[in-house]
């Protein structure tokens, strides 16, 4: 049916998933969230669909029904764990599965975040990714102390999407331009060992060629790295690194940083548009001959026919108070008719998607035991895992060390 | 089965204390011996694994990582003769809580390089991933050249390093305990997730830091990752006595062992604490036989390897604070002195700062070389890095003991030379016996860390006022 290679599928995983009702539906268990088991299982089945990979939501601050600004509600999800620490916590459980961690970049340490994705893919043997992430809001900086960040009124923010008063633009220039910096910083320090440093050599005592080992004395505007790494380069060489986009500027670090962008289009059009933005930003950053994967984000309310799905979103909508979207487009209907549109909207430069469950304990396994086997149908989507790391799930080969002379 | 089947009671008739065990993974130093053909990955996950299933299945305490943030130098170099490299301590932590159930997760976490907020958020994370087993070893730095890789950067004045830690671990505490613990209802019927809108809600002002707003981890199943505490100077003494709930010790002795022990247990009533309400657990090394001959011919060879030639010239150039690597390790000590200028010789390790009079350290060993006729090599592994306890499993079973009912200790964290293999021989020998001479639970009987050391579950604060 189709002469394209199979679809890459990522699940989004958050709490209860992305209604903010999620929590109610009787197949959530909302006394869980918190715990190893609730994550192990999420995990184990989108194994199971033989998915791509899973991110992993995260935040400095509790959630929020706000762009910018902390709520006090209380009859939605309020807290995370740290996102890193569930990914190495499911690492064991698990074989094939990539595992991407939400990381906010504004307030961390990239030295930190470097060794800890390392030993993510270490403690997977390959299977590591991250999802970088910016934050605005002014509530987070104020729990590090260590900078203000401005408030933007609603005329900054606008949907989701715009940001576009000089104050928002200020802003998001700079945010964005600390996460290019950063996820360079992270990626040099996965390289500041070469793979073969280690050598244990008796004859001359050395455990270490130290000439293998590489100062990346990175200095920029929010911070300077001296490297090497304490943690010797992980089993990918390079993980995985992916961020959401909407707009000129995060398309822009997608098209210069990243090994995988999600962007939101409601249509063909606005996929298109945003894909060339992306690619010519990468043409402009030097990376064409890199790969770079483009995936489509979608809120999914999935059932066996798009009347009982769309019930079911409305049903929700109406424990919420709020007739809910989202940033990205919110499908309701069958796995058939969501393989439709996957398979249409692929046509327009993405290579694979990454579904938000609008209820976890629901959507998650209509991923899994719906739309999956729909694709294969239609020899769109992989029988077996391939790979057993997470490059080499999305035919990523394992780079060369930027330091290792040719 | 009975813990204590037959000795009840020590002689003095005090009832028999229980000892506390903990594994070290090996470390980044010398006493990790890497070219032993048994030696395997220090990175892998595997060992990891092994490592803290042979520490489990010994019923021990707990796992204990070390951290350094910046590899060691010297002389200007990358220092390459020992292991070099380790993972991330809150990740590799976080994949062991899956292979393990009962053991407790220690991480030493740096609070110059990190940020209340992040670290309580990671060591909660933790505490929940783990069913209530997290701990975190509290250091400080206080160097410009670990700095170098951080936000932060720069130096910490000597004087601050405490007051900064200690700052920082109030500021986590403040953050613990911001959720009591009981805000979750999450009733699908009423729509109730929280009972409380300010769950998590907390303000610090103080001097190293000043932050506002809600944490948003919930209360984990210990209240508080149970607290280690390293330093051994007057400030880190009275640090460990009014905020920590364990001591990681370097006096494995008798006599040094009890001064300590007497010492920091001394403080605790200045704080309202009881004696039981802080362990001291020196760290200790091993070297076992089938005979306590045996045991002293494997020490010997273990301490060889351990410092080979270069590596006794290298620690020579800590004291000496000077190249010396035109000397020969075989060959007698340097007639020249040590520079007594500061110490730049070696960066991002704490042993330097051990001697803090090198000329009369040079006087020592030139004296005892001279009259041993040692060289070298032979002079530093005599005078450093001796093992704790070496003999057959009954020996090192009855020093163990010994020491902890001497009140020199209440237990050890232990530091094996291999790498994953190290801790096996003392979990299949060692270990039995302790536990017939019943001072060492057979089997666990709580889940959590705090349950295995018997401390207490920090109670959360009282409801808040309405506002």
């Amino acid at each position: 049916m189709s002469a394209l290679p199979p679809l890459h599928l990522a699940v989004a995983l958050d709490g209860a998933g992305w209604h903010p009702a999620a929590w109610r539906e009787p197949a959530a268990r909302p006394g869980e969230l918190f715990t190893a088991r609730h994550w192990a299982g999420l995990v184990a089945e989108a194994e199971r669909g033989l998915l791509d990979f899973v991110t992993i939501e995260d935040s400095l601050g509790p959630q929020s029904s706000h762009p910018t600004e902390p709520d006090d509600r209380t009859d939605q999800v309020r807290g995370r764990l740290d996102a890193v620490l569930v990914a190495a916590r499911v690492a064991p459980l698990t074989r094939n599965i990539g595992l991407v961690p939400t990381a906010v970049v504004t307030h961390t340490e990239p030295f930190h975040l470097s060794k800890a994705i390392a030993t993510l893919d270490y403690v997977s043997t390959g299977r590591a990714g991250l999802r970088i992430q910016v934050t605005p809001r002014p509530n987070e900086a104020a729990h590090f102390g260590r900078r203000t960040i401005p408030a933007l009124g609603a005329e900054d923010v606008g949907d989701a999407e715009e940001w576009d008063t000089p104050a928002a633009r200020e802003l998001v220039d700079r945010l964005f331009g600390e996460a290019r910096d950063y996820v360079e910083v992270v990626r040099r320090l996965w390289d500041s060992w070469e793979d073969d440093a280690e050598i244990r050599d008796a004859a001359t005592e050395r455990f270490i060629d130290r000439g293998k080992l590489h100062y990346i004395d990175f200095e920029g505007p929010h911070f300077s790295v001296k490297g090497p790494s304490i943690t010797p380069r992980p089993p990918q060489g390079q993980p995985v690194v992916t961020a959401l986009a909407h707009q000129s500027v995060p398309y822009r670090l997608v098209g210069g940083s990243a090994d995988i962008g999600y962007i939101t289009p409601y249509d063909n059009d606005q996929a298109r548009a945003a894909v060339a933005e992306i690619r010519a930003a990468q043409d402009a950053a030097g990376r064409v001959s890199e790969p770079l994967h483009i995936f489509g984000d979608l809120v999914v309310f999935l059932d066996g026919d798009r009347a009982a799905a769309e019930d079911r979103k409305a049903r929700l909508d109406g424990l919420a108070g709020e007739v809910w979207s989202s940033d990205a487009q919110v499908f309701t209907g069958t796995p058939a008719e969501l393989a439709d549109l996957l398979l249409e909207r692929r046509e327009a430069g993405l290579s694979g998607f990454r579904l938000r469950p609008g209820v976890i304990g629901h959507d998650l396994e209509g991923i899994t035991r719906g739309l999956v086997p729909e694709l294969r149908r239609r020899d769109a989507f992989r029988h077996a895992y391939e790979a057993d790391t997470l490059r080499g799930l999305l035919g990523l080969a394992r780079p060369a060390n930027r330091y290792t002379a040719v | 089965m009975s813990e204590n089947p037959t000795t009840g009671a020590s002689a003095t008739g005090r009832p028999l204390k229980q000892i506390h065990l903990a594994a070290h993974f090996p470390g980044v130093n010398n006493t990790t011996v890497w070219s032993d053909p048994r030696a395997g990955s220090h990175i892998d996950f595997s060992s990891f694994a092994h490592f803290a299933r042979t520490a489990e299945r010994a019923k021990f305490d707990f796992l204990f990582l070390a951290e350094g943030l910046r590899l060691r130098e010297q002389g200007g170099q990358i220092y390459d003769l020992d292991v070099v490299g380790r993972p991330d301590t809150f990740t590799v932590l976080a994949a062991l809580a899956a292979v393990t159930e009962r053991l407790g997760l220690t991480g030493t976490i740096n609070s110059t390089f990190n940020e209340p907020y992040e670290v309580a958020r990671q060591f909660a994370s933790l505490d929940h991933l783990s069913g209530g087993r997290a701990a975190w070893n509290v250091v400080t730095s206080w160097d410009a050249f670990t700095g170098e890789n951080f936000r932060r950067g720069g130096f910490l004045p000597q004087e601050q390093r405490y007051s900064r830690a200690q700052e920082f671990l109030a500021t986590a505490n403040e953050l613990f305990d911001s959720w009591r613990g009981d805000e979750i209802v999450a009733d699908q019927g009423s729509g109730v997730f929280l009972k409380d809108a300010r769950a998590g809600e907390f303000a610090h002002r103080g001097e190293h830091f000043d932050i506002a707003g809600r944490f948003n981890v919930p209360r984990g199943p210990q209240g508080r990752p149970v607290i280690f505490q390293a330093g051994d100077s007057e400030d880190g003494r009275e640090f460990a006595a009014s905020s920590a709930d364990a001591i990681f010790s370097r006096h494995d002795t008798l006599e040094a062992g009890r001064e300590f022990y007497a010492d920091v247990k001394g403080r605790l009533a200045r704080y309202g604490r009881a004696h039981d309400e802080l362990l001291i657990m020196p760290a200790a090394t091993f070297a076992l036989g089938d005979t306590d001959a045996e045991a002293r011919e494997i020490a010997h060879e273990v301490r060889r390897s351990q410092v080979s030639g270069r590596t006794a010239i290298k620690y020579l150039e800590h004291v000496w604070n000077r190249d010396l690597s035109g000397y020969d390790p075989d060959g007698p000590l340097p007639d020249i002195d040590p520079d007594p200028g500061e110490n730049t010789i070696a960066r991002g390790r704490a042993s330097v700062r051990m001697f803090r009079d090198p000329l009369a350290v040079a006087k020592q060993w030139r004296e005892r070389a001279a009259a041993e006729k040692l060289s070298i090599r032979e002079l530093v592994i005599e005078t450093t890095g001796r093992q704790s306890f070496i003999g057959s499993p009954a020996t090192v079973a009855e020093a163990i003991d010994t020491l902890v009912q001497a009140d020199a200790a209440d237990g050890f964290i232990l530091v094996p030379h291999l790498t994953p293999g190290g801790l096996d021989e003392f979990a299949d020998t060692v270990v039995p016996l302790l536990q017939e001479r019943g001072v060492f639970r057979r089997e666990y009987t709580g889940t959590t860390l705090r349950d295995h050391l018997g401390l207490a579950h920090p109670e959360p604060e009282p409801p808040r006022a309405a506002s």
